[in-house]
């Protein structure tokens, strides 16, 4: 019967995948090769510095491109990076950068000042849409130009005195400005291959593709599959390549958490992005464990919608947050991979530790609570906490519920949305008690303090109180000394914090296994990590006592 | 069976006309958009973004704008990848997807054919409850259960294949092919069994056997022609199926597919990538059921003889 056999040969098809032995993993060919296999969370949006934003991308877009400054790995503090020196003005408001003669675009030409003036015309630009123009606000007239309020680009603060110096002109001294030169959106683009492919604020057009992209960083795009890898390789022409040792890095879109880790244990991969929470024990019960978890500057915490009762009350605002234990829910619900927080700044941010204004104190919480009107919990009308829809963030508000229940005898909901619709609400303020995360997009406490300024597009809770806003806005930014800018952060975050427009939960950290094999990633705040510095030792084994 | 063909083309068009209006209004009455992000987007910024991608039109414009568009093939820009259109995404995704769904499903068929014939051949006995019983585990274990499991087995402990990847390693396209073709294998088993039980307790099968043929002739032969239609009359949506539906799959073993595009398309209110996606599947799935359909009626002579005679 013809079509039995038809059948036949459509399995024998089939067959043909036979199972022979998944033969050399990645980790060995890629030691053996000096090419990094790299999970890489998710695939990127893209990789044009002034388009794109989130963590996939800043992690391949830094390794293609290159900051005036870079961070050092181990410190965080600024390092030279396209430019080789820079000259501070006395007064803090003058930057300006030497730029290294040795610097080069991938396709060999020299870099200049004047691409960065250009790179920066095109992220200000308002038709551009860059997330990030803020990062460049700092600048001189850079925020007017961006939201229209001038349309010459000359007025802005950035200038290329000649080819190898830029001048940049500050509002303010702004203590983390060098740490900007670091952030993707401040990196220049080759203007030609921008143009070649539009105009230059265009944001469609393929200039990053593989064949069309010049990059300036230590490797540059080998090949980019969507949704399943990007491979970059050592560039020929990068300043400091002799000392950069890897001859490439694989980075793959490992969306699924379980699958990472999987993956790493097959040795499919050297460095995951995250690790099950479940996965975490096991792994810090071994010997020489590939686990490496670091503090990083982030903030869990519970964002507040004080013009809703029964939280438009300060008091119970104070109760709830008293009557949580953070101490227990970091140690069993996230099985110590979190900081107890009782602020919206990280502590140690740059040698500023904001103020802890209260503690576990369930006898304090019910007296507040009571004299906001409920003793005991009576004539409670109820509160709900909305989430995004994740596990996690469900398990911590089940554990909210049970403890404010438990100290406080009040009823709470818990209602989780899609995350848009979620954002949705936030934004709208259509919640009473909402999760919330917030990562710093540089080390400095101001990155935190200003989320909560009046009507700031992240506040979100109704708090407003204007000699914060006169501090953070004003006072802080023209502090002489270090010491009175963090005594003014200081005196501002315990304001704020003692009308408790958040409740502040747990501080982040980041979670990665890394192979044994792989040298030069080191835990950091930021979790930032230069790839150039990255090397990899083929006599170190992985322990794969894992189950 | 020309005219048959051309009335069930004719059919489709409205079909997918009312799937691109249902779809392009009800995904922009959900709430949130595109831009939406954490971190708030300045209101200049999301103007700036609105325009470039002409969603600050009033929403019949934007309508008028896209059926335009999608009548010259152009399927849009995507929201979440800038630089990217919707056609090239599909065009990225849709071999890696098809290439899966025709191993699975021709794992299915081995599989499944094999299993529901076995059984049929000796009806309530234990050469039927065993091969059915385990049809009916593989109809109820879910992909995301039976994946992981085979990756702890076959991946982890074993040592034998790749636990993730496509065309990157020897063998990374076994584990998915099998994960996505159990559940499919298992109903062709049921199917395949079904049709030849009636078909074995037919006149001419008796007549077969009279004959003196083997067995094992009767079946190959005979029976599996007519035993197999109901298997036939479901593979056209089963691959179409197995094309909209490899998400979980794809997120598994991590596969450069159209479903996890399609899926996480939602989650972003990437508007064209949704409708590109919902479109194109929505398409296929008609174009299958009318393959199916065509193929069922040549196989079976009485549907075939009507057809000839002009219905």
């Amino acid at each position: 019967m013809r079509f039995f056999r038809l059948v036949i040969l459509a399995c024998a098809v089939s067959g043909t995948i036979v199972a022979c032995g998944s033969g050399e993993s990645n980790v060995e060919s890629g030691n053996r090769l000096g090419y990094l296999h790299y999970g890489n969370g998710a695939e990127p949006q893209g990789l044009d510095p002034h388009v794109v934003t989130g963590v996939p991308e800043n992690h391949i877009v830094r390794a293609l491109f290159e900051g005036l400054a870079v961070k050092n790995p181990k410190t965080l503090e600024p390092e030279p990076g396209v430019a080789e020196r820079w000259d501070i003005s006395d007064d803090g408001t003058v930057y300006t950068f030497h730029l290294n003669p040795q610097a080069r675009w991938s396709n060999g030409e020299t870099m200049t000042a004047s691409d960065y003036v250009w790179s920066w015309h095109r992220a200000l630009h308002p038709d551009t849409g860059s997330l990030y123009a803020y990062m460049l606000y700092p600048v001189v007239n850079a925020e007017a130009y961006s939201k229209r309020e001038i349309t010459d680009f000359d007025a802005v603060g950035v200038k290329a005195l000649d080819d190898q110096t830029l001048q940049v002109t500050l509002n303010a001294p702004t203590p983390y400005f060098l740490q900007l030169m670091d952030h993707y959106s401040t990196f220049a683009v080759h203007p030609e291959t921008v143009l070649t492919h539009g105009k230059m604020t265009d944001r469609f057009t393929p200039w990053t593709r593989v064949g069309s992209i010049v990059s300036n960083g230590p490797f540059t795009l080998e090949e980019w599959s969507l949704n399943r890898r990007i491979i970059i390789k050592k560039s020929e022409h990068y300043w400091d390549r002799e000392n950069v040792s890897l001859n490439g890095v694989y980075f793959y879109p490992t969306e699924n958490v379980v699958s990472e880790e999987r993956m790493f244990r097959a040795e499919q991969l050297h460095y995951t992005q995250v690790v099950p929470l479940d996965k975490i024990p096991d792994y810090r019960s071994q010997d020489k464990s590939p686990y490496i978890q670091a503090p990083y500057l982030g903030t869990y915490y519970y964002l507040i919608n004080t013009d809703r009762p029964p939280v438009d009350d300060v008091l119970v605002r104070r109760a709830l947050s008293y009557a949580l234990d953070r101490d227990t829910l970091t140690r069993t619900v996230l099985q110590n991979t979190a900081i107890p927080a009782y602020s919206i700044t990280p502590p140690d941010t740059l040698g500023y530790n904001p103020p802890k204004l209260f503690d576990y104190d369930p006898e304090k919480a019910r007296a507040l609570l009571a004299e906001a009107g409920y003793p005991n919990g009576e004539g409670w009308p109820g509160l709900e906490i909305t989430y995004n829809t994740q596990e996690a963030h469900r398990k911590i508000a089940v554990a909210v519920q049970q403890m404010w229940k438990r100290e406080l005898n009040i009823d709470i909901t818990i209602s989780n949305q899609e995350w848009k619709v979620y954002l949705n609400s936030v934004s709208q303020r259509e919640f009473q008690v909402a999760r919330r995360g917030w990562i710093g997009d540089y080390v400095d406490a101001n990155n935190f303090l200003d989320l909560f300024i009046t009507d700031g597009g992240n506040n979100n809770t109704g708090y407003a109180n204007d000699i914060y806003d006169d501090i953070i806005l004003n006072l802080a930014p023209k502090a002489k000394t270090r010491e009175e800018r963090y005594a003014l952060f200081y005196k501002a975050e315990s304001m704020m914090m003692d009308e408790m427009p958040i409740i502040p939960i747990y501080t982040y950290t980041s979670k990665h296994l890394i192979h044994p094999s792989v040298e030069g990633i080191y835990p950091n705040l930021m979790d930032s990590l230069n790839l150039k510095y990255v090397t990899l030792h083929p006599e170190r084994r992985l322990n794969s006592e894992i189950n | 069976m020309i005219r048959f063909i051309l009335w069930r083309l004719l059919q489709a068009i409205p079909v997918i006309f009312i799937v691109i209006t249902a779809t392009f209004f009800l995904v922009r009455s959900a709430p949130g958009g595109p831009f939406d992000s954490e971190k708030a987007v300045l209101p200049e910024v999301k103007r700036a973004l609105e325009a470039q991608y002409k969603l600050d039109l009033p929403l019949h414009e934007q309508y008028v704008a896209y059926l335009t568009d999608l009548s010259q093939g152009d399927l849009g820009p995507s929201f979440k990848y800038p630089g990217r259109s919707v056609n090239e995404i599909l065009g990225s995704g849709l071999p890696v997807t098809a290439e899966l769904g025709l191993y699975a499903l021709s794992f299915a068929l081995f599989i499944g054919v094999l299993a529901g014939v076995f059984a049929a051949l000796k009806p309530n006995t234990r050469q039927d409850y065993i091969p059915m019983g385990l049809a009916m585990i593989g109809i109820c274990m879910p992909s995301f259960l039976l994946g992981p499991l085979l990756v702890l087995v076959f991946g982890i402990y074993l040592d034998w294949l790749p636990i993730a990847g496509w065309g990157d390693l020897p063998g990374d396209k076994i584990l998915p092919s099998i994960t996505l073709g159990s559940a499919y294998a298992a109903y062709i088993a049921r199917l395949s069994r079904a049709g030849m039980l009636e078909i074995l307790s037919q006149d001419y099968i008796r007549t077969a056997r009279a004959k003196g043929l083997p067995e094992w002739q009767v079946v190959t032969q005979h029976a599996l022609r007519g035993g197999l239609i109901p298997v036939i009359a479901f593979l056209g949506p089963a691959f179409a199926g197995l094309l909209a539906g490899s998400f979980v799959v794809e997120t598994i073993f991590q596969i450069p597919g159209l479903g996890r595009f399609y899926v996480q398309a939602a989650f972003n209110r990437d508007y064209t990538m949704i409708l590109g996606t919902t479109v194109f599947l929505s398409t296929l799935i008609v174009f299958f059921n009318l393959i199916s359909d065509v193929i069922a009626a040549w196989l079976n002579p009485r549907l075939r003889a009507q057809f000839k005679g002009g219905a």
